[in-house]
């Protein structure tokens, strides 16, 4: 992890773009149709931080898989570092997904060296950035555990570490830190801000805590309810060289509250669909 | 835990010293049946004779090669058939039904077009193992959570890496239940099928002594068969327990 030239070079750069991107599923039983996603414009400048935030289904996920290249759009365009991705996993995407994606049967040194055997590292390189991982995760004791010998959010540490070891340039996070309890989501929401100035990446980061997204972004992304459309985007005018104590600041509580205002609405809007079917 | 195996051993010994009490009473005459501890000893006897080896080489070895078609071909077949819903689809009743089939019943047939070889029986014994690999395949394939094939996408991989690195290990609760019928059945196609007609293998041997009231020989084979059936079905379970324990099943 040494790359943080780049960061200032091409911070202008446009990394990730996305025009009219949207999605709709359309059930294989009987051919109904989700509108799940968009119409979804956005740009995303390189090593930018990104934070979205919106209701529980809204979209936030299928955007999340649009963006690594795991799901195709029904409409529209996206574009990583110039190029079009359409279904295609594109080099240089790191993806932490929602759920526990451990393999249960390795243990979590060959979980967490797994994306770099994949890609033919030599040994003696997967050992010192896994050992790394392993630090920075607080998982040394843990190298030759198994999965279901951790807690939720020391699993989710392992896939986390799995995708960081990659050194991806763009890093898509979905909800990362739900399995965590509050201090250690602070904890790790500073690990995450110091490996984001350290490698220069563009992180584009999922969480359902308002504090969060804007305790860690540069920018934050307000969704409607389904379907996901962008309502809103927050600058936050941090400095690069923060930490958690930036909640102590009276701007930290102006741009939770503005998240809360967009939110509201929708969020009320997303559980009044709930009760119908 | 300890207290169980001990109890477990109890169990046994105390059937087993019971067989002996009514053979040794003349309750169970020994036309019918010897005493388990002669049987023992007559077994000891007859592999240290060497007599058998050809017959217990044989098959053994066709039930391993059986055994090794039923689990490669069944694990491959229940990879493909996965992948293609429709063909998933229509087979899915014939699975349902399969076992409702005598598949000794063929071995007639199979001789016709084999001859009498190695070969019917060792199609009888993969016939009847494979598609219990095919069904505890797929039940485990269903089960592989999306988010794994996920990463195996992020990381590029074919579906053939997939299946070996990601799917099959993940399904390898359930792969090994298949693995287990796959054993036992390896074993009764293939003894089945020399009972039935064969001039080899243990059991050919086991018939011949039964048809000339050699009780010294039958029973000895008998549990000769049991007591390899019963060590690799152990073997097995013994690696089934660690797989679980990783993952915290047990
Ligand atoms: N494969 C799919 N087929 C059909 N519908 C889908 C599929 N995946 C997602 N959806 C639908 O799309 C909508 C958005 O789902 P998505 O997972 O993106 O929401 P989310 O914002 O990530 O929710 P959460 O905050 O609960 O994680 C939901 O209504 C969901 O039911
Ligand atoms: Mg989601």
């Amino acid at each position: 992890m040494t790359n943080a030239s780049h960061n200032d070079v091409h911070k202008d750069d446009l990394h990730v773009s996305l025009r009219g991107a949207t999605k709709v599923f359309r059930r294989a039983d009987d051919g109904s149709e989700v509108h799940a996603l968009g119409p979804v414009d956005l740009d995303l400048k390189r090593g930018e931080f990104f934070a979205v935030v919106g209701p529980s289904g809204c979209g936030k996920s299928t955007l999340l898989e649009v963006l690594a290249g795991l799901s195709t759009v029904t409409a529209g365009t996206v574009t990583f570092e110039g190029k079009p991705i359409s279904g295609e996993v594109p080099d240089g995407v790191g993806v932490v997904f929602q759920e526990d994606a451990c393999f249960p049967w390795m243990t979590v040194a060959d979980n967490i060296a797994f994306g770099l055997r994949q890609a033919g590292a030599a040994e003696g390189e997967i050992r010192a950035r896994v050992e790394g991982a392993l630090a920075l995760m607080g998982l040394n004791a843990f190298a030759a555990s198994y999965p279901a010998q951790l807690s939720g959010g020391m699993r989710q540490r392992v896939c986390i570490a799995r995708t960081l070891v990659l050194q991806p340039r763009l890093i898509l996070l979905d909800e990362p830190f739900g399995a965590l309890d509050q201090q250690t989501r602070l904890l790790m929401g500073e690990e995450l801000l110091r490996l984001w100035r350290e490698t220069g990446a563009t992180i584009f980061l999922i969480t359902h805590a308002l504090d969060e997204a804007a305790m860690l972004a540069d920018r934050i992304g307000v969704m409607s309810a389904r379907p996901g459309r962008l309502l809103e985007i927050v600058e936050t005018g941090w400095p690069e060289t923060r930490d958690s104590t930036i909640v102590e600041k009276p701007e930290f509580g102006h741009v939770t509250a503005r998240l809360w205002q967009w939110l509201r609405a929708e969020s009320m809007k997303s559980v009044g669909r709930m009760d119908r079917p | 835990m300890r207290l169980v195996v001990v109890l477990r051993l109890l169990v046994i010994a105390g059937l087993i010293g019971l067989v002996e009490m009514l053979c040794r009473m003349g309750v169970i005459d020994n036309f019918t049946m010897p005493p388990p501890s002669r049987i023992g000893a007559d077994l000891w006897r007859l592999l240290a004779s060497g007599k058998f080896n050809g017959a217990i080489g044989k098959t053994l070895s066709n039930a391993a090669l059986a055994f090794f078609l039923a689990v490669s071909i069944g694990m491959l077949a229940g990879v493909v058939i996965h992948r293609i819903a429709s063909i998933r689809a229509a087979l899915d009743p014939f699975f349902a039904t399969y076992y409702a089939v005598p598949v000794l019943a063929f071995y007639p047939l199979l001789i016709i077009l084999f001859g009498l070889g190695d070969a019917p029986k060792i199609i009888i014994a993969f016939m009847l193992g494979v598609v219990a690999v095919i069904v505890n395949t797929l039940n485990g394939l269903d089960r592989v959570p999306k988010v794994l094939l996920k990463t195996a996408r992020m990381a590029r991989m074919g579906w053939f890496e997939t299946a070996n690195k990601i799917t099959l290990p993940s399904a390898a609760p359930f792969v090994l239940t298949g693995v287990k019928f796959a054993v036992a059945y390896a074993l009764i196609g293939i003894i089945g099928s020399e009972f039935i007609l064969s001039t080899e293998g243990v059991g050919f041997e086991i018939a011949f002594a039964y048809n000339n009231f050699d009780n010294a020989t039958m029973y000895p084979l008998i549990l000769l068969v049991m007591t390899v059936s019963i060590t690799v079905n152990m073997l097995l379970g013994m690696w089934e327990k660690r797989l679980l324990q990783r993952r915290g099943l047990r």
